[in-house]
């Protein structure tokens, strides 16, 4: 296998909305727009950004659960564009998603233990009985007792569910998961014992995550790298710490400072973001963030900047770096 | 006298299932001018505590003891004629989604209008122009234009500016705002705590601020308490909590957060989780996921007690 484990080149999602049966203009948002970005095997890059940035599409185009406009994605050596339905079918074992709602994604009328056979039983990947063990052995992964296999989803509480969302999604011993907001409908101390869980299972099965939230702090518990989606575009990306220690894009600047931090030490001098989030029917020209930024000029009206290196595998799209 | 004194509150919901004890003994007061937190996780009473002292609390819920004292006066002796005075125009609320509190089928401005018009004599003309001056107060840009919008065209962050300009028509005492930026982005949450902070403290107004997220109390409350399964089980300033927590639940709740000087390590967690409210007994509700419980806990129930100035926990094994 060449190149890296996973390698998206300007991916791109266009939804036309309008049209003819509302007889109104058709127009076309770009939920994501021209988005590039490579994982290594075991790392975990997190995605973060405000509701409508592109994050959820991003991950799910991966997928392929929605397709892409244009772009291309590189997965353990395959062209995911490119292959045949049946080799699609083959690939996807290997990359499974964990959703937001544990309540939405089990299905009510089948009990924990078929939700989490059922991959196995579509891939035709043990007889019964052999189903039956791997169930048991993966509610004991998620730290649950086997007896749940017996129980219904209703009959379980949030965190316990989404504890069977993710032995569902680990049943086929997949390498990339998806992990879609897995801890945005979880109270807190649940939420701890659920990602504590994530990074576990990373470490045991060598999992690579792309790791999608809103919640900036939690993005950067998680994560190795970090992307800051804006309006469909990656406005920054780079390490962990670097991102955190030094953001150079205004806007994580501004997303960093607006986070309230339960520890009135650490409060930083805040940057208020003016206004609010443009529609994505209406993109701003030159750079998306502009009528927002405190450091506008003349340039980010008119010309859209480019990803450029501002530090060790860390690059920004802010004509601030521009060399003058 | 505190503005507002919440004395032994239980506020219990007779379901077929049981009683569930949503708000058991809760007392808390709050002075003028003062913001208080309200702190939990889903499920713990700190929304039908506000739901109480509005006398809003839904059936088969029922306020089954306790007082609720605004400015000496019991809210729960009052007829409805008289709570409908005491709503909107001493107590207002702000709740989480501005979508289901305002009504889809007037504008914004008719709607301030009719609350001011409500609560205060005058034309109706001068109450559109108090609602435009109100949009403009919370900087709703274009107010004049804003006013004759539905809400559906506003944004979350417009609506819930809207939502505080209607509450704040009237000029409230006390203004309880039940998880007001929960629903919105980071960065419009900024700048809706950054409005509230100011109103606050431009009308010298108190606000009950029922959340779920430490941080938001670290950057608008003076005092919070911690509630827990239907009790308060920490009350302190906001400085003292996150300089010292006391109780074992308040110290788990903030070793759960991802913190900037601990990313990527181990999050402690709390085991277990709160009790079903429909079998609650005597002794500590925290105790059976206590690290600290010893036998006495599960059989005593703790009292709030000041272990230092102001700083109020229920738990009598922690050390100071």
């Amino acid at each position: 296998m060449t190149g890296p484990f996973l390698e998206v080149r300007g991916l791109e999602k266009r939804f036309d909305v309008g049209g003819a049966w509302l007889r109104g203009r058709r127009r076309v948002i770009r939920a994501v727009d021209d988005v590039s970005f490579a994982i290594e095997r075991g790392e975990v890059l997190g995605l973060v950004g405000e509701s409508g940035c592109g994050k959820t599409t991003t991950g799910r185009l991966i997928l392929r659960l929605i397709e892409p406009s244009a772009g291309s994605i590189r997965f353990e050596g395959h062209d995911l564009l490119a292959l045949s339905p049946p080799r699609l079918w083959a690939a996807r074992q290997r990359m499974q998603i964990v959703f937001q709602d544990p309540f939405a994604s089990l299905n009510p009328r089948m009990r924990v233990g078929s939700i989490i056979a059922e991959p196995l039983a579509i891939y035709d990947r043990a007889d019964a009985a052999g189903r039956r063990r791997q169930v048991a052995e993966l509610l004991e992964v998620v730290g649950l007792d086997p007896a749940f296999a017996e129980r219904y989803p209703h009959e379980l509480s949030g965190g316990q569910r989404q504890r069977i969302g993710i032995a569902a999604a680990l049943a086929l011993r997949p390498s990339l998961i998806v992990a879609d907001e897995p801890v945005s409908a979880l109270d807190v101390s649940v939420q701890a014992q659920v990602l504590n869980l994530l990074m576990e299972l990373r470490r045991r099965f060598g999992l690579t995550y792309l790791f999608i939230s809103h919640d900036l702090h939690v993005v950067l518990h998680m994560s190795d790298r970090v992307a800051v989606m804006y309006l469909g575009e990656i406005v920054e990306i780079g390490p962990r710490d670097a991102l955190h220690r030094e953001p150079r894009h205004p806007y994580t600047q501004v997303l960093l400072s607006a986070v309230p931090v339960a520890d009135p030490r650490l409060r930083r001098e805040r940057i208020v973001p003016k206004g609010e989030v443009a529609s994505p029917l209406a993109v701003p020209s030159g750079c998306r963030f502009h009528p927002r930024c405190p450091f506008v000029f003349d340039r980010c009206r008119v010309e859209r900047p480019a990803l450029r290196r501002v530090g060790a595998g860390h690059d920004a799209a802010c004509h601030l770096y521009d060399e003058r | 006298m505190a503005l507002l004194s919440v004395e032994g509150l239980r506020t219990h919901f007779a379901t077929s299932a049981g009683l569930v004890r949503a708000v058991d003994g809760v007392s808390f007061a709050i002075e003028r001018g003062e913001v208080l937190g309200l702190v939990g996780e889903s499920g713990c009473g700190k929304s039908v505590t506000s739901l109480s002292i509005m006398r809003l609390v839904p059936p088969p819920g029922r306020v089954t003891a306790g007082r609720i004292l605004l400015e000496g006066e019991d809210l729960l002796d009052k007829d409805a004629e008289a709570m409908r005075r005491v709503r909107g125009a001493r107590i207002a609320m702000v709740f989480q989604e501005p979508m289901t509190s305002l009504n889809p089928v007037f504008t914004i401005g008719d709607q301030i209008a009719a609350a001011v018009l409500a609560h205060a004599a005058g034309s109706r003309r001068a109450a559109w122009e108090r609602a435009v001056e109100m949009l403009d107060r919370v900087q709703v840009p274009s107010p004049r234009e804003r006013a004759r919008d539905y809400p559906h065209r506003l944004s979350g962050g417009l609506r819930q500016r809207a939502m505080i300009a209607l509450a704040l028509a009237p000029g409230p005492q006390l203004l309880i705002a039940d998880e007001p930026t929960t629903a919105l982005d980071v960065t419009i949450q900024a700048q809706i705590l950054d409005l509230l902070r100011r109103l606050q403290a431009e009308r010298g107004m108190a606000v009950l601020l029922i959340t779920h997220d430490l941080g938001v109390v670290a950057e608008l409350c003076h005092r919070v308490a911690i509630i827990y399964a239907g009790r308060i089980v920490e009350m302190a300033p906001v400085a003292s909590i996150f300089r010292q927590p006391l109780h074992p639940y308040t110290r788990g709740l903030l070793r759960c957060l991802p913190h900037p000087s601990r990313f990527g390590q181990p999050l402690s967690s709390i085991d277990g989780a709160p009790p079903d409210l429909r079998q609650v007994d005597g002794g500590c509700r925290f105790a059976p996921r206590c690290p600290h419980a010893v036998e006495s806990c599960r059989r005593d129930e703790p009292a709030l007690a000041e272990r230092k100035p102001g700083h109020f926990v229920a738990c009598p094994v922690v050390t100071v």
